[in-house]
């Protein structure tokens, strides 16, 4: 249903920029850190879930939050309805201050996106539609349902979650699946045991 | 004929203005010499503002350094003489070597930003010793230091993105007795560069309004977070760097051309906005940290 992937950040910057560094700070060395992973991606076909994982990650800037991160869920926001690959993201190995400036940037783009931090924990982070996390979280107890259970969980009517299920799609946080609907994370973890 | 212009005892952010409004009447090709003999300290601001006029000058100015031993051996331990024989003919007795007086204060030496590397370069050595100030001696969440170094990066990147021109960082934590009774950490970045008016003047379809000019150019840019680029993500910076120093209880001023604006927290009494200053090209930032207090502290 959907294929993992995973694109280690750190590695990426040491491999692209320069071997020595730690630190994802400036435009242009966020510019050549997402172009790599464009490169990755577009050797992909179909839905794809990637994990951009940043554990090994010093310091994330707002400037490369934005090139990075943005950038990237912007294009891929464009690309699935051009018919290119449907790519959903996570990112992985997120401490606080990777937090700061990605809901940042996020926030700034009108964008949202699935974090999984240092600790482990899942957080949908970003300018969400008002009830979005509700509903992501009833997706994520019931693995996969259709807008009226989700609609019947959250106490409001089929249609509205409807068009709430439909704004986390295009978010690209939640994956329409025939008529029910599933969250980023479920999918992955139908499709192998763990985010990897 | 050469005009002296003198510095003041007390070099900082706003007694650098006395400087500037000595130097405001004289053509940038008029031979000049800085007289720093009488100063007996200078913030990271000051020595970097001291690198930054010299790069606005035509005609290479001459500086005489501090006569006190220990003000001039401060000044050689930022590593300011370095660059400024770079820039200045140099009158009186320069210390030689970098020597150290027990712990420095000195967090982060003058450096040169000119690429986009340097950042990189900057970032990395403030993270190897910020956290045993910031933490232990600031009491900041341990947090902090990654914070900071964002910060830090944002700041210098202003230069490499807009100035079109390098400019100059440093950090440096000291008592601020007077002002405030607590320590702080202090970082000034300055460049000789367009300046934020004309930067935001380059972007593509901006509207044009009546009041058009550096306090304008600096409301946009450091309130709103208004780039010269397009492309909606530009502008976070510095908004980034609003957002830790609201978190931090700490202030950012920043210059351009003939006006300054200043996000002032509740101890400092300096004017959110000045304009009408001496005109001084490029752009001058200074951020200031303060020691949390336990009170403070939740």
């Amino acid at each position: 249903m959907i294929a993992n992937n995973h694109i280690d950040v750190g590695g990426v910057l040491r491999r692209r920029v320069c071997h020595l560094y730690m630190d994802l700070v400036t435009r242009p060395t966020g510019a050549a850190v997402r172009s790599e992973i464009e490169h990755q991606l577009g050797e992909l076909q179909g839905r794809t879930l990637t994990v951009i994982d940043l554990s090994q990650v010093g310091l994330l800037d707002f400037s490369c939050a934005d090139e990075v991160i943005a950038k990237l869920l912007l294009r891929y926001q464009t690309t699935a309805l051009d018919g290119g690959i449907d790519g959903y993201f996570v990112v992985r190995g997120v401490n606080e201050c990777h937090l700061d400036a990605i809901e940042a940037v996020l926030e700034r783009h009108r964008l949202a996106l699935l974090v999984e931090t240092v600790e482990g924990e899942l957080q949908l982070v970003g300018a969400l539609p008002e009830h979005g996390a509700q509903a992501w979280a009833a997706l994520c107890a019931a693995g996969r349902a259709g807008a009226a259970t989700v609609g019947h969980t959250l106490g409001i009517p089929a249609d509205e979650a409807e068009r709430l299920l439909g704004d986390l799609c295009r978010l690209r946080v939640v994956i329409p699946v025939e008529r029910d609907f599933v969250a980023v994370n479920v999918a992955a973890a139908l499709a192998r045991p763990r985010l990897q | 004929m050469t005009t002296v212009i003198t510095v003041p005892p007390s070099l900082d952010d706003q007694t650098f203005e006395q400087v500037l409004e000595q130097l405001a009447p004289l053509p940038a090709d008029a031979k000049v010499l800085v007289d720093a003999r009488h100063a007996r300290w200078a913030s990271p601001f000051g020595l970097t503002a001291l690198l930054t006029l010299a790069q606005t000058r035509t005609e290479r100015p001459a500086l005489a350094v501090p006569e006190a031993e220990d003000t001039a051996s401060y000044w050689a331990r930022t590593g300011f003489y370095r660059h400024a024989e770079e820039l200045y003919d140099l009158h009186g007795t320069v210390p030689r070597g970098r020597a150290q007086n027990g712990e420095s204060s000195v967090l982060l030496e003058i450096t040169p930003v000119v690429r986009s590397e340097d950042v990189h370069a900057v970032v990395e050595r403030i993270q190897q010793r910020a956290q045993a100030i910031l933490v232990k001696e600031l009491s900041l969440d341990p947090q902090s230091t990654m914070r900071f170094a964002m910060t830090l990066s944002e700041a210098c990147q202003n230069i490499v993105e807009h100035a079109g021109t390098g400019g100059w960082v440093a950090v440096q934590t000291y008592r601020w007795q007077k002002r405030l009774g607590r320590r702080v950490v202090v970082i000034a970045v300055c460049d000789a560069g367009v300046g934020f008016r004309r930067s935001l003047e380059t972007a593509q379809g901006r509207p044009r309004s009546d009041r058009w000019d550096d306090a304008m150019a600096l409301e946009e840019a450091v309130l709103r977070g208004v780039s010269r680029f397009r492309d909606p993500g530009r502008g976070q910076g510095l908004a980034g760097v609003r957002r830790f120093i609201g978190k931090w209880g700490g202030k950012l001023a920043v210059r351009s051309g003939t006006a300054r604006i200043a996000i002032v927290p509740a101890w400092d009494e300096d004017v959110p906005l000045a304009e009408g200053l001496p005109c001084f090209p490029g752009a001058q930032m200074q951020i200031t940290i303060p020691e949390r207090l336990a009170a403070e502290k939740r």
